[in-house]
């Protein structure tokens, strides 16, 4: 950077010797130098947050991963009095509320962003993603307060009647109390639909035209262009918006915590209550006794936080597979 | 398949007006002057309001706004004027994955820094939880906006002999502070209605929070508690403060997504 150079002069008076220090000192206290070490350091300060971040995680989960070992990812019982603590029961709720929640919203959510990117003119299409941005934007306790008062009230009115025609499959069996992983797998769906319509809409709007052109050009259909050329060729990052999706869907706390009923017992049927990792983390975490609660209570943060990792990680490598080969 | 695709956005969009709208209706009417005055009553009594949950959400979000703003901002002016190939990346990466932590995790990393180490909550850990949540999204906004600003404008600057850190502040940042202003609303926006991390940093308060060393009650984590109780007066109230948070966030975020849509059209020519 010459320019730096030029400008810096020797103010050091002939004979004087300064120390290597003090110069070093003049040197880092000019104006370039110390923007340069600031910003320079904020930027450090967030890999040292994070490298914190996993170590406190791992250093205080190190006493439930010393006494449960193994134990902890494939035991049922989550006995805190007995000192047991075993955390599948949390890992099925997680598993079984996302599954169900991308289940409803990746056909939701893709047709949306068919419809905004490829049929809606302009006009509509810009005002109604805003919206749909907007939905992303709630917080998720008020979703969560929709879910107790408005979704479960509504769903104990539903499901007899489904319960009378389906009843004999063993996902639909046992009592409806409200409160339940289907309701939970329905409120993370609102959660993660406006992701899925997004990112969705922008992979397929980063779709180059002569693609589609070319599909009308052999005569294809309006619907036979979109289903069969336009979609395989965003596929890579439709699946990556659903990753990202089921990522966010995994964290998701207070919404389901307050419709998925707090009972820590994996069962067949989607109607009972269950129990998901973030949601026995938000309930318990303040009544934790003892030093073994609380720790297996932090592995469980921990096994969130690896699987949240994994999930984005391989999101964003999707994501940027399909733009790189967009640039083509 | 223009209906069913169609039917599927409209379903989409009638959830966010129903939302609005039940909002408005329950809580509207509860949200009066008492309650944005008063305390709250004794468990189980009417009336009483969430004046100390407002004003500590407004100290938490102070304090997270403190925290988080100028990490952030900075190592987004240093990944947009400074290049080190290598550890940019790095940083990048290490942005990127904070940013893809849930937030109860970052409640449990803020218990741990602070609360454990002092022994009791307080809504200084509240603010540290949500702080580190707005540095992801700070650093990324400001990146976007710095880069955006034509690289004309830094040459005319440089070309006229302002130094490397006066030309990033006195021209460069002023012709994307737009962006990056409403970049951050967006983002306390987005952090004012979290509750996971507050529910074991800042916990809750009946009473007005007497420092930022003590627990202090906040909007959301008392829409929570209000919500799951059994009492039908603390629902009635727990409607008034969805409606009034909902009514915060969603017009920070329509203002923000205004001046930037706006802001672009305006974009300095060179």
């Amino acid at each position: 950077m010459f320019y730096a150079t030029a400008l810096k002069k020797d103010s050091r008076p002939a004979g004087r010797e300064s120390s290597s220090l003090v110069r070093f000192f003049k040197h880092a206290l000019k104006g370039d130098e110390l923007a340069r070490g600031i910003v320079f350091a904020c930027a450090a300060s967030i890999i040292a947050i994070t490298i914190l971040l996993v170590y406190e995680l791992w250093t205080k989960s190190s006493l439930s991963m010393a006494t449960s070992g193994l134990r902890f990812l494939t035991s049922q019982t989550w006995d805190p009095i007995a000192g047991e603590f075993g955390a599948l029961p949390f890992i099925y709720g997680t598993v079984v509320t996302s599954a169900l929640a991308l289940l409803i919203a990746i056909p939701v959510g893709v047709g949306a962003a068919v419809f905004l990117a490829e049929l809606a003119p302009s006009s509509l299409s810009d005002p109604m993603t805003f919206l749909i941005e907007l939905l992303a934007a709630v917080p998720s306790v008020i979703i969560g307060l929709i879910g107790i008062f408005v979704l479960v009230p509504a769903l104990q009115t539903v499901v007899p009647a489904l319960k009378s025609v389906l009843g004999f499959l063993p996902i639909f069996s046992g009592p409806f109390y409200g409160v339940s992983v289907f309701s939970a797998g329905v409120v993370l769906s609102i959660m993660i639909v406006p992701f899925i319509i997004s990112i969705s809409r922008e992979v397929l709007l980063a779709v180059p035209r002569d693609q589609r052109e070319a599909a009308l050009a052999l005569g294809a259909t309006r619907w036979e262009s979109t289903w069969q050329v336009v979609i395989p060729f965003a596929r890579t990052g439709i699946i990556g918006s659903i990753f990202l999706a089921l990522a966010r869907a995994l964290g998701e706390t207070m919404a389901v915590t307050m419709v998925i009923g707090n009972t820590p017992k994996i069962s067949a049927s989607l109607l009972a209550p269950g129990y998901s990792i973030a949601s026995v983390i938000a309930n318990e975490f303040t009544e934790a006794t003892g030093d073994l609660y609380l720790s297996a209570l932090i592995e469980l943060g921990l096994v969130l936080f690896a699987l949240s990792i994994v999930l984005n990680g391989a999101a964003r490598l999707l994501i940027l597979m399909t733009s790189t080969k967009g640039s083509k | 398949m223009l209906t069913v695709t169609g039917v599927c956005t409209v379903l989409a969009v009638s959830v966010l007006f129903f939302i609005l709208g039940y909002l408005f209706i329950q809580g509207g009417r509860s949200l009066n002057w008492d309650f944005l005055t008063k305390l709250p009553a004794p468990v189980g009594g009417t009336g009483g309001g969430m004046a100390n949950a407002i004003v500590g959400s407004g100290q938490v979000l102070l304090l997270a706004t403190m925290i988080g703003v100028p990490i952030g901002f900075l190592a987004g002016v240093y990944l947009a004027e400074y290049e080190g190939v290598l550890f940019s990346s790095l940083v990048r990466f290490v942005t990127d994955l904070l940013n893809g932590v849930p937030s109860i995790v970052i409640g449990i990393f803020a218990y741990t820094l602070i609360v454990l180490r002092v022994k009791h909550f307080s809504a200084i850990a509240g603010g540290v939880a949500l702080g580190i949540m707005m540095i992801p999204i700070a650093v990324r906004s400001t990146e976007e906006f710095l880069r955006a600003v034509p690289v004309s404008l830094r040459e005319g600057a440089l070309a006229l002999g302002s130094s490397r850190w006066k030309m990033v502040v006195t021209v460069v940042i002023p012709a994307a502070l737009r962006g990056i202003l409403s970049g951050m609303m967006l983002n306390l926006a987005r952090v004012a209605g979290e509750t996971a991390p507050l529910l074991f940093t800042s916990l809750n308060n009946q009473f007005w929070s007497t420092g930022l060393s003590q627990p202090t009650a906040t909007l959301p984590v008392m829409i929570y508690a209000y919500a799951i109780s059994p009492y039908p007066d603390w629902h009635r109230q727990a409607w008034a403060a969805g409606f009034l948070l909902l009514m915060l966030v969603l017009s920070v975020n329509v203002t923000a997504r205004y001046v930037i849509s706006s802001g672009f059209s305006h974009k300095a020519r060179v």
